[in-house]
């Protein structure tokens, strides 16, 4: 359970719309069974209440449950059901009680009114109504009204099917109306029951996926039940009747109950299964709070307020709910539909933290997509493009490095799942060698205009009164100094920057910057112009000078330099830069001439054995010996640079978004900080060696879970194998106290702990601290 | 017994229907389908009478190939067979519906007891299918029907009338239509609907024939959505209730 | 000649007969053809005054013994022989259970056509018709071929007008039926021992849904204390087992026409709102001003009918309105 479900379930109890019931979710395999282990521990680190249950301690709380087909459950005391329609009526009471809010109901939103890329009005039926700020709230039909607005909220119509059966003679025996029974999820089938009043209501995800259009799903008026109540498709749900009958015989098969109402309702289903939240890109003023559940709703609702008056939620729903994410890439119906298509089989299902989505694949390719398949990439997607994690011809780098990668190899399936020791290799031969990685799929824009300066000293942490050519990392942060962005930005020329930010995030950043910009700046989107190849290691400036027509080498090319460069006739710029800890450069080509560059340095490479390396070493493994933090991961809305060990640009003299709160917390001790660790032992009770995927619990000693003074949980928020360094390192926001170097703490993983000690507290990395590799200092 | 029941395939609607472009039928793009309440109420009485006095109930549709879903939620109530007459996606009239239900049951080996229809159908509601069909087999027929019992070959039917009802004795074999009330029909259970799923249904291919009555178009009748006017919004409004009760002059 | 089958109690003619002679005349003028009418049962001819007022010319009666009592069969049988030996262009009946049922037969022992519920007729090449589906939510217009048309009139839609014409003159018919026309006939009438006015007959009718919860006690003593009121309900209350389905107004209920309908806790579904499309005045009462009869109705109270209720049953008693 997230903080946004707890807290909303905290609202729906101070509404008095909440029941406390209980849930358990019910396994019938074993691999099941070891995913609840899993989900005992991940809801640990969220501090809820959860335990496991043996079959007959699910029959205690549940008498007609067939605990002969159940391994077990997992038991969450906290859980319960809402009246969420009761909570909406009395938040509309609230509110008008206030003065601060006025209704019209039965009103049919006929336009909405755009000017010079701000919204100005929304006609309907009975008026239009001039506002300056809109949100788009309505559920399925968002999408149909972001259209009207020219812009898209991602997002379909999909069937979950329920059927309620009843009247029970167990439940009418119990108090009126009461709910005495925990809901039942039989995980395993996708499916739950719960009581409701004297019925059990049988929902499932497990019936095939029934996506609609919107422009069918029917008006109030023409709706038997309610447009999102459409009939049940019976012949979807006949398996799902076979489970129910499995699982809770004794209730389904009294004699004086029957299916009294069987509907398919409409969900709104989303690419990724996350909401789409927050500003619009392209319309000033448009806002989206589409493809809620129901169990995080009015935490949302509230994070979402927040981010319109204060400029950023509270807790983050920037980094992976944002509506942007999909902006340039992700709002065809065809994607849409067919990602939707594959996630809602998601649904209950046993989800891998680095599972990869298989519909609409390829999407975006760049310039180099040819060459890396030719070599067997192993492709994971970001922003829509693809990147290769590994490469399957690397193989022979295994062996090559086989002495250093022996004691990290993962013998575990579901530790190993989406991950290959190739990655190892990889990363010990750029680090001997040199690797060329590429594309990284990075969201690339261009502020242009007399007040691009301006513009960006308001909203980036660094100073920006750089020298053309120059280039700098910077965070990007809200007004409470939490994190909205992390990236690098070039100087092209006097009123031209270059802002280069992670892939994953270059909808959210664009729509940042788009929204912030004043007077004469304007944002031009470089995303699928450019294509953007590293090459590092200790052979890149041998490498790279003899192929490069300019000088390409240490003493010709400052650090966060960024040149013109010509490479067998390929015009690019080079920037000295790396997010591996090597000496190199991320060079960025046009799209068309790609394929020649990397022929070129593939080529050249030869005489030093280039490879080419993925993002399992560019994003995880070569980063994580760096600490170099993650937006979404490490970087976030409720942590600051303080706490992230990100304060090296102390506080400029120009004004920014966040300074306040950011130099406020330069000079506050630390609540947190974040702190890499390793660790110590991978099979402290024997068995088979276990790696963290990320997302766990930090314990103390005793087992507790570290708590800082903000209340904020310490979980693992990036983990990964330095072979470098022969560890498994993990990230983590460590309370204060527990913020050294050397301190002895543990990791809780599917339900074992695991001792793990601070190698760094705060900025630094594990390898090379010293950071000479990077400067081409002597080593 | 032996008691065949018919039903139709109608559309579920909601508070405003809309029609298809040639304005010859409700556009069902969204919609479900069900029977209507006076057939769920036929249905669960020929279940019951089954379950009092033994026999067979076998339900009967005619409609498109689509119906046998309607066929599969009368066995889920309980009913034994189904037959499914396959008159294709165009609607028939009561003339030819009756005709075929008619040679249907003429040419079953089946002598059924009573025959069971609703008063008149959701939908077209032409009431008069079953008096159809009770005169070409040569059976007496009650229609409207809210209160049935059968004793020795004799089916007592009741018809309301204001103040009370009128009582038909009718001797078996006959067609006998009813009307919702005449009981509370059962939901199906979980585990019926299951096997209901899996119950094969007898088709036939009945022939069509002329109707006098011939749909031109369907027209969806204009409605006075003028806003009322709200007296109140709390118990004070009485005054203004009693004012226009007094206006009518009704009290 | 346009034959109209008129029910009569008594001889006092039933408002759905004089609907039915309504529109039977506009047939009878558009045609150019005289209107008659039938009557069955003792008292057959006592309906002539009123019958030739709404139009009639003659009015054919049956008073054979054998068919005093009501005989579906038999009485289409005599439909049929009537409009054989009279030449009938059309028969139309009231909308009325017995009025489909006798038209029924009289049409399968034709082997005509027939076609219900009808609500307009335009005499041309065939009869182009008006005719109501689903309750009456959606119409149809659909042509008639036939040597004799047969039409039902739907209850309610049509309005009776006087023609202030004479008496229409009686002339008795003996139909030719026997004893397999007999089969089925009118055994007994059992009187309701449901006190009060019927809801059929009503001047106002309070009726509750689901807003109730359950509780009928405040609409209950609200109908007391108005004079010839009754009491109603929603689909959903019977279908909750609150009330009785003959308290069920609705597309398959009670078909009401009071002079106004006062709906308590009720949203307004269609089908519930074909069954009081008869009333001349709606006033609901409703907490959620959103629900679909508010737009139905003329007047609307927003508030818990448990508390406006007993206001109103107070204030009719403080005004001196006692029953």
């Amino acid at each position: 359970m997230t903080q946004l479900t707890s807290d909303s379930r905290d609202i729906y109890r101070e509404f008095d719309t909440f029941t406390n019931s209980g849930g358990i979710e019910v396994a019938r395999t074993d691999e099941r069974m070891e995913e609840l282990k899993r989900r005992v521990v991940s809801a640990k680190s969220f501090g809820e209440d959860a335990e496991l249950l043996t079959p007959e301690e699910v029959e205690e709380l549940v008498p007609y449950v067939n605990t002969d087909i159940i391994k077990g459950g997992f038991y969450s005391k906290g859980a319960g059901t809402c009246d969420p329609l009761r909570a909406g009526e009395l938040y509309r009471q609230q509110a008008k009680e206030k003065g601060a809010l006025s209704t019209a109901a039965n009103t049919e939103v006929l336009d909405m009114h755009v000017e010079g890329g701000e919204i100005q009005a929304v006609e309907t039926d009975k008026g239009t109504v001039e506002a300056d700020e809109v949100i788009i709230a309505a559920g399925l039909w968002s999408p149909k009204i972001a259209d009207m607005a020219g812009v898209d909220i991602p997002l379909t119509p999909a069937v979950h099917q329920m059927v309620s059966v009843g009247p029970i003679d167990r439940f009418e025996e119990g108090p009126e109306g009461e709910i005495n029974y925990p809901v039942i999820r039989d995980m395993d089938t996708q499916m739950y029951e719960r009581q409701h009043g004297n019925d059990i209501e049988v929902g499932s995800y497990e019936h095939r996926p029934i996506l609609w259009d919107v422009e069918d799903v029917p008006s109030i008026e023409e709706s038997p039940l309610s447009p999102t109540q459409p009939p049940l498709t019976e012949d979807a749900f006949e398996q799902s009747m076979e489970h129910a009958l499995e699982i809770i015989p004794d209730l389904l098969d009294d004699p004086s109950a029957g299916v009294r109402h069987s509907i398919d309702g409409l969900l709104s289903v989303t690419p990724d299964g996350h909401p789409l939240l927050g500003p619009i890109p392209e319309v000033d003023g448009l806002w989206s709070c589409a493809a809620i559940w129901i169990k995080e709703a009015p935490a949302i609702a509230r994070e979402v307020s927040k981010w319109m008056t204060q400029g950023h939620p509270d807790i983050d729903i920037v980094a992976h709910d944002h509506v942007a994410r999909f902006d340039e890439y992700g709002e065809t119906n065809e994607f849409v539909k067919s990602r939707a298509h594959e996630g809602y089989q998601k649904i209950y299902g046993i989800v891998h933290p680095r599972e990869q989505w298989q519909s609409t694949r390829p999407l975006r390719t760049s310039a180099f997509y040819n060459r890396q398949e030719d070599l067997d990439a192993e492709f994971f997607e970001a922003g829509g493009w693809e990147r290769p994690r590994w490469y399957e011809s690397n193989a022979d780098l295994v062996d090559k490095y086989e002495d250093q990668i022996e004691d990290l190899q993962r013998p575990n399936e579901w530790d190993s799942r989406w991950w290959s020791d190739i990655i190892l290799g990889e990363h010990l031969h750029l680090r001997n060698n040199v690797g060329m990685v590429g594309d990284t799929g990075f969201g690339i824009f261009d502020i242009i205009g007399s007040d691009a300066e301006e513009n960006m000293e308001r909203l980036c942490v660094a100073r920006m009164d750089i020298d053309v050519d120059d280039a700098v990392y910077t965070p990007i942060l809200a007004p409470n100094a939490g994190f909205v962005a992390d990236l690098t930005v070039a100087r092209l020329g006097e009123n031209h920057y270059r802002v280069i930010t992670g892939g994953a995030h270059a909808g959210q950043d664009r729509t940042w910057f788009g929204n912030h910009l004043e007077g004469d700046a304007e944002l031009i989107g470089r995303s699928s112009e450019l294509c953007t190849l590293g090459v590092w290691g200790p052979n890149a400036e041998a490498l790279m000078d003899s192929i490069s027509e300019e000088p390409m080498t240490a003493d010709s090319f400052d650090f966060a330099e960024m040149k013109d460069v010509t490479i067998n006739g390929v015009s690019a710029k080079a920037l000295r830069i790396s997010y591996v800890g090597e000496f190199g450069w991320e060079i960025y080509a046009p799209m068309d001439r790609g394929q020649r560059l990397w022929d070129t340095i593939y080529e050249a490479g030869q005489e030093h054995d280039i490879r080419p390396v993925g993002t399992g070493v560019y994003g995880e493994t070569g980063r994580m010996e760096k600490s170099y933090r993650l937006m979404g991961a490490e970087l976030e809305i409720d942590y600051n640079p303080a706490e992230a060990g990100l304060t090296f640009h102390g506080v400029k003299d120009a004004d920014f978004i966040g300074k306040e709160a950011y130099a406020a917390a330069i000079d506050e001790e630390n609540t947190a900080t974040l702190c890499t660790l390793s660790v110590t032992d991978h099979t402290p009770d024997g068995g088979e060696p276990r790696f963290m995927t990320g997302g766990e619990p930090v314990l103390d000693q005793d087992g507790n879970v570290l708590i800082d003074d903000e209340g904020r949980r310490s979980y693992v928020t990036s983990a990964g194998t330095g072979p470098s360094v022969g560890k498994h390192l993990l990230l983590s926001y460590l309370p204060q106290e527990y913020a050294n170097e050397g301190e002895q703490l543990q990791v809780e993983y599917f339900g074992q702990q695991y001792p793990v000690e601070v190698e760094v507290a705060g900025n630094g990395g594990v390898f090379d601290p010293e950071n000479d590799r990077l400067f081409r200092n002597e080593y | 017994m032996e008691i065949l029941t018919a039903i139709k395939r109608v559309p579920e609607t909601g508070a405003k229907v809309s029609l298809t472009d040639d304005k010859r039928d409700i556009d069902t793009t969204s919609l479900g389908f069900t029977f209507s309440p006076h057939e769920e109420c036929a249905v669960e009485e020929s279940v019951q009478l089954v379950e009092e006095h033994g026999g067979n109930v076998t339900v009967l549709t005619l409609g498109p190939e689509d119906a046998t879903e309607q066929l599969r939620s009368s066995i889920a109530m309980g009913a034994d067979d189904g037959i499914l007459l396959d008159g294709g996606d165009e609607e028939w009239g009561p003339v030819g519906t009756a005709s075929a239900i008619a040679e249907a049951v003429e040419g079953s080996d089946t002598g059924y007891d009573l025959l069971l229809f609703g008063n008149e159908s959701a939908d077209a509601a032409n009431h008069q299918v079953g008096v159809r069909v009770a005169e070409q087999l040569g059976l007496p027929c009650v229609t409207g029907i809210k209160d049935l019992e059968v004793a020795d070959g004799t089916a007592t039917a009741k018809r309301e009338i204001p103040g009370g009802s009128e009582v038909y004795e009718i001797d078996l074999p006959a067609v006998i239509t009813v009307k919702e009330g005449l009981n509370e029909p059962r939901y199906p259970s979980m585990r019926a609907k299951m096997q209901a799923r899996k119950a094969s249904v007898d088709q036939q291919s009945p022939e069509p024939r002329a109707e006098g009555l011939e749909l031109v178009e369907l027209e969806v009748p204009e409605t006075d959505d003028s806003p009322a006017e709200i007296l109140g919004e709390s118990s004070e409004a009485a005054e203004d209730v009693v004012d226009v009760l007094e206006e009518l002059e009704v009290v | 000649m346009v034959l109209t089958i008129v029910e009569h109690d008594d001889g006092e003619l039933d408002d759905v007969s004089l609907q039915a002679l309504a529109l039977a005349r506009d047939v009878a003028e558009q045609t150019g053809e005289s209107l008659d009418a039938v009557a069955f049962g003792p008292g057959a001819d006592a309906v002539a005054e009123a019958a030739g007022a709404h139009g009639v010319e003659t009015l054919h009666t049956v008073e054979d013994d054998a068919l005093a009592d009501y005989a579906p069969e038999a009485y289409g049988r005599a439909v049929v022989q009537c409009a054989e030996e009279l030449g009938t262009e059309a028969v139309i009946a009231p909308g009325t259970d017995r009025g489909a049922e006798t038209l029924s037969h009289a049409a399968a022992k034709l082997d005509e056509p027939m076609a219900a519920e009808v609500t307009d007729v335009e005499v041309g090449e065939a009869y182009e018709l008006t005719r109501q589906r689903w309750g009456g939510t959606l119409i149809e217009h659909s042509k008639l071929t036939a040597d004799t048309n047969l039409l039902t009139v739907a209850a309610n839609e049509v309005s009776p007008s006087e023609t202030g014409g004479d008496a229409a003159a009686v002339e008795p018919f003996a139909p030719d039926v026997d004893d397999g026309d007999l089969r089925v006939q009118l055994t007994d009438i059992e009187q309701s021992d449901v006190e009060g006015v019927p809801l059929g007959e009503a001047r106002v009718v309070v009726s509750g849904g689901r807003g109730t919860d359950g509780d009928f006690s405040e609409l209950e003593a609200l109908v007391e204390r108005v004079p010839n009121a009754a009491l109603g309900s929603s689909r959903a209350a019977v279908n909750e087992g609150w009330r009785p389905h003959d308290d069920q107004i609705g597309q398959t209920g009670a078909k009401i026409a009071p002079e106004i309908y006062i709906p308590a806790g009720i949203s307004g579904a269609v089908q519930h709102m074909v069954g009081c499309k008869g009333a001349e005045n709606i006033l609901a009462i409703n907490t959620d001003p959103e629900a679909a009869i508010i737009q139905k109705a003329d007047y609307a109270v927003i508030a818990d009918l448990h508390e406006v209720a007993p206001a109103i049953a107070e204030e009719l008693e403080a005004r001196g309105h006692a029953e």
